[in-house]
């Protein structure tokens, strides 16, 4: 199989289904059926029969070790995710797309369903990117494709307007970007990350420069992940998008933010780099801004949606200090720590937004009070996200603990005590507007309490991943494994 | 499987089918007390055994850092887990009329800490712990009594933040004391840290985090804030299971962690001095506080916060004798606090009051309650031939232990003596409650009966066991003494 077979079909299938779509006819749920049976064929295509060896005329952009497996592992399970999702806010999407809600019961779900998986191709190809011309053509389609997503629902204010926020902010991102990678490319004449590894820790003349270009890629690509200071176009992006593209922005956008800055930072990195010291304090600031702000701004929110916003930008300070430290004798190197939180990342914001979604869908609103008493009304609801929501605070047992207690593990070995003190204020505050919702899940309703009910298939996914936060919290070593296979 | 895997899974599959809907009372009752008998059948087993771990089990949940599921119990860990499953029988048990969560949040609650004192890796240890972090702040939050929303607030941003803190101590702990081999978490295979002159102030830090982060779970003064409002406003059966179980969690840590693998480090001075201060706050400023106290509940929430004080003057003595004695010590007041707090849950439930002024004479009604609640009282204060007498007396002879007449009194000495003043206090707001309450005139419209016959057996239990264990406490001693010195703490 070449090592290009699964991302190539995703992508012909992708555009295939859209040019269905425009000719009107099959019926838009079987559009999502498709792309489900698509994402979860590739999955398993990339379990069964894993490509180790990259032909030599590839291996100068792409390659394929544990770490880009994992990233696609990831990417297409993200997407499957969000395309079950997007089945359960089907109603919401066609009332906001549709001049004419009531007639046109499918007004635009075809492409709704078919472009995440260009999103999806865009991220598997990131995850094997190895120079600049591939990591940035990559990271362009996932994000026009997400320019079009956010912005889906053409007759809401909200999402317009986070369109035009992503829009904008998106744009000046790239521009530092591309600044970045031009200063790298005339500095080194290299293009290829190995390439720019050798000249960096061969590096004679005046570093100042080679800070500049690192400087414009960590903030480029902070704007992807969400980092502060550039995360001001989040909060309003996340609560305007349509709920599914947020959980993509959040963990598929997320992750792939997060594959390349762990190439390039790992390029930046090397041993005997000559800004090593640098780029590291750079990170360690970033990473502690990220926390901080992430999580005491995250107390004050009274929407559901939007606090899930301020706890992406909370877990990419976590990430980011995870990126910046070195861990010697963790058995975990910092881009496999960085992989598994993002694995376990994945379950238990994905059940909150499917809950979201779903609750969007039948009518109730994205406030924390408007979910009073769901756990009284819906059980196993309530208990998944109960679950995923006591995940993401941290609570050992669980997988959420478990990326913390590595990334925190990794700052105790290096010595990081400020950042260590942070990061205990900041999980600290987590605690408390976590476990707000957790009572407000679990409190007696003012009116009526709210039901939620899921079709199949989101019951059969928020199963999978209830049962996936509980077994990597008690047993951490399957993605261990994973990520260690072959090692 | 090891026979200690069932007893921490038991309350948890308990738990889940109370969830799915099997009968509440009857799933929770039976699990806690074929607990029960499993503990009360191993600790008889376990005579033999001479200190060392036994019904060990392991398995790999990580490979690198070494994290394993691993259990494994001394006299130690079956000392406290038989003071866990007492309590928790007593307190299902006790539980009459209230809502199924009621029975799956103290099965929780019984689970983590039974967990905590079963594992045998320091990871599952904490792990285990926080488990009944969130069933406590849900039942206060929801069925909590006064300002429960605040309460509940204070204990889970308290805790959980002390839990952080307890977490860098022991990544800590694992950094310092690994083998060559590689980091790991079992506690058998970590060594003691012995630091030289350069390295030594590694080993006094790691024990100070240590000792704040346990403190805190253990409210040692000041980071004691959380627990009497917590435990003034907790539904009954999650205060008897939070004052007299899950917060000797934090003293269990100490004894098992920090003082076997930083040997000595506790009598280094700076940190000895900060502990005697720390543990006099409990003492005097809490039992000052406690003495100002109207309310039966208030009064018992911050007089179990200020006994801690003693048991934390046993682990500064750092000597085999003290640290016995604080281990009785843990055991009587799990009992003892337990069981009046579940004596002042009866109390609230059939009174429209706890304010002693207004209480009067219930004794006159309630002979049983009288008694029982006599006993309880008479524990707390420390009163000969009650378990929690074993306890101090040890613990002051553990302080003692370093006499010399050359060198006079050092901080250690004055410090007991002070906390002797504390004995005295405990004894005058305990007496004067007990006074107030069930003797003198009967206040009007407020009376009650003593309980059903099987109501009183949870309270009968708990009194027995005060009783037996301060009549004879070689009982308990001789399960204890042997692991502990195994531990190597002399």
């Amino acid at each position: 199989m070449s090592p290009l077979s699964i991302e190539l079909s995703l992508g012909v299938s992708a555009l295939f289904l859209l040019l269905l779509e425009s000719f009107n006819m099959v019926p838009r749920k079987s559009i999502a059926h498709a792309v489900i049976a698509l994402l979860v064929a590739a999955l398993v295509a990339l379990i069964i029969s894993p490509t180790t060896t990259v032909p030599a005329s590839m291996a100068e952009f792409y390659q394929l070790d544990n770490l880009a497996y994992f990233y696609k592992g990831l990417a297409l399970l993200s997407t499957l995710a969000v395309t079950v999702m997007s089945l359960e806010y089907a109603p919401v999407i066609n009332q906001f797309v549709s001049a004419n809600p009531e007639k046109t019961k499918d007004a635009g779900l075809g492409e709704f369903y078919s472009l995440p998986l260009l999103v999806c191709l865009g991220m598997m190809v990131m995850a094997s990117a190895n120079d600049l011309v591939t990591i940035f053509v990559s990271l362009e389609l996932v994000t026009v494709s997400f320019y079009v997503l956010v912005a889906f629902m053409r007759r809401s204010a909200g999402s317009l307007e986070a369109g035009v926020k992503y829009l904008i902010l998106g744009a000046l991102s790239t521009g530092l970007l591309v600044y970045g990678m031009a200063w790298l490319y005339g500095l080194t004449g290299k293009m290829t990350l190995a390439g720019i590894t050798d000249k960096i820790t061969h590096w004679q003349g005046s570093n100042v420069p080679l800070l500049f270009a690192a400087a414009l890629l960590i903030a480029g690509l902070g704007f992807k992940v969400a980092a502060v200071p550039f995360q001001i176009w989040v909060p309003d992006v996340y609560q305007g998008a349509p709920t599914p593209v947020t959980a993509f922005l959040s963990v598929g956008s997320k992750a792939a933010g997060f594959i390349v800055l762990t190439r390039v930072v790992q390029t930046f990195l090397a041993t005997d780099s000559a800004i090593a010291p640098q780029v590291t304090q750079m990170l360690l600031v970033l990473a502690c801004a990220t926390i901080l702000f992430g999580n005491l701004a995250a107390i004050a929110q009274t929407n559901f949606k939007r606090l899930l916003a301020y706890s992406s930008i909370s877990h990419a300070g976590y990430l980011l200090l995870a990126l910046a430290c070195h861990a010697h004798g963790l058995g975990f190197a910092p881009e496999e720590v960085v992989a598994f939180y993002l694995a376990t990342y994945l379950p238990m914001t994905f059940i909150c937004f499917l809950v979201l979604a779903a609750g969007r869908a039948q009518g109730i609103s994205e406030d924390i009070v408007s979910f009073k008493g769901l756990a009284r009304t819906s059980p196993k609801i309530g208990f998944a996200l109960t679950l995923a929501l006591a995940a993401l605070a941290g609570l050992p047992l669980t997988a959420g603990f478990m990326g913390k207690f590595l990334v925190f593990f990794a700052a105790t070995l290096d010595g990081n005590y400020a950042s260590l003190v942070i990061s205990i204020i900041g999980a600290a505050a987590g605690f408390y507007y976590y476990f707000k919702i957790i009572l407000a899940l679990h409190s007696k309703p003012e009116a009526e309490a709210p039901v939620i009910s899921l079709n199949l298939g989101s019951q059969i996914l928020m199963m999978l991943f209830v049962v996936a936060i509980i077994v990597v919290g008690v047993y951490p070593d399957l993605i261990g494994q994973m990520l260690h296979a072959g090692q | 499987m090891s026979p200690l895997e069932i007893i921490i899974l038991l309350p948890i599959i308990a738990a889940l089918a109370i969830w799915l809907g099997a009968p509440a009372r009857f799933t929770a009752v039976a699990a806690s007390l074929l607990n029960l008998a499993v503990t009360v059948g191993l600790i008889g087993g376990y005579a033999s055994a001479g200190g060392a771990m036994v019904w060990k089990s392991s398995h790999l949940v990580l490979s690198n850092p070494a994290i394993h599921f691993a259990v494994g119990a001394d006299g130690i860990s079956l000392a406290m887990t038989l003071l866990t499953m007492l309590v928790t029988t007593a307190a299902i048990w006790s539980i009459v009329d209230k809502d199924r969560i009621y029975y799956i949040a103290s099965l929780l609650i019984s689970a983590g800490a039974l967990g905590a004192f079963l594992s045998t890796d320091i990871f599952f240890i904490f792990a285990f712990h926080e488990l009944a972090l969130i069933p406590t702040f849900l039942m206060i939050a929801l069925y909590g009594h006064g300002d429960r929303k605040a309460a509940a607030w204070k204990i889970t941003i308290y805790l959980g933040t002390g839990s952080l803190v307890l977490l860098t101590g022991l990544l800590g702990v694992v950094w310092l004391c690994s083998p060559d081999s590689g980091m790991t978490f079992d506690l058998a295979a970590l060594h003691p840290f012995i630091g030289n002159d350069k390295t030594g102030w590694w080993g006094t830090s790691c024990f100070f985090t240590l000792l704040l982060g346990f403190g805190t779970l253990v409210s040692l003064f000041p980071f004691h804030d959380w627990a009497a409002p917590a435990y003034a406003s907790a539904p009954t059966p999650v205060a008897m299971l939070h004052a007299g179980v899950l917060k000797k969690f934090g003293l269990y840590g100490l004894i098992r962690i920090a003082l076997p693998l930083f040997p000595g480090v506790v009598q280094t001075p700076w940190i000895q001095h900060a502990l005697l201060l720390m543990l006099l706050g409990n003492i005097l400023v809490v039992g000052y506080v406690t003495l100002h106290q109207r309310r039966l509940d208030e009064m018992l929430a911050n007089s179990s916060v200020m006994h801690m004080g003693y048991i934390f003057l046993g682990l500064a003595a750092g000597n085999a004798l003290g640290v016995n004695g604080a281990l009785v010590l843990m055991f009587a007041h799990g009992i003892s606090i337990a069981l009046l707090f579940m004596l002042c849950g009866k109390l609230r439930n059939h009174l429209s009051t706890l304010e002693m002024d207004k209480l009067g004479g219930l004794a006159a009604n309630a002979p049983f309650l009288g008694v029982v609640f006599g006993i309880a009282a008479f524990a707390s204060i420390g009163l000969p031939g009650l378990a929690n007498f074993a306890g101090e007396l040890l613990v002051f002879l553990g302080t003692f232990q370093s006499f010399a007449w050359d060198k006079g009194f050092t901080m250690l000495h004055i410090t007991t003596i002070l906390s002797l003043l504390g004995v005295i206090i405990s004894a005058v707001y305990m007496l004067r409650a007990y006074r107030k309450i069930f003797f003198g005139e009967a206040a009007t419209g407020l009376f009650m009966s003593d309980p059903v016959i099987a109501q009183r057996v949870p309270m009968f239990l708990l009194a027995a066991v005060l009783l037996v264990i301060g009549c004879h406490p070689a009982s308990l001693l001789n399960l204890i003494q042997d692991s502990l010195a195994a531990l190597n703490i002399k």
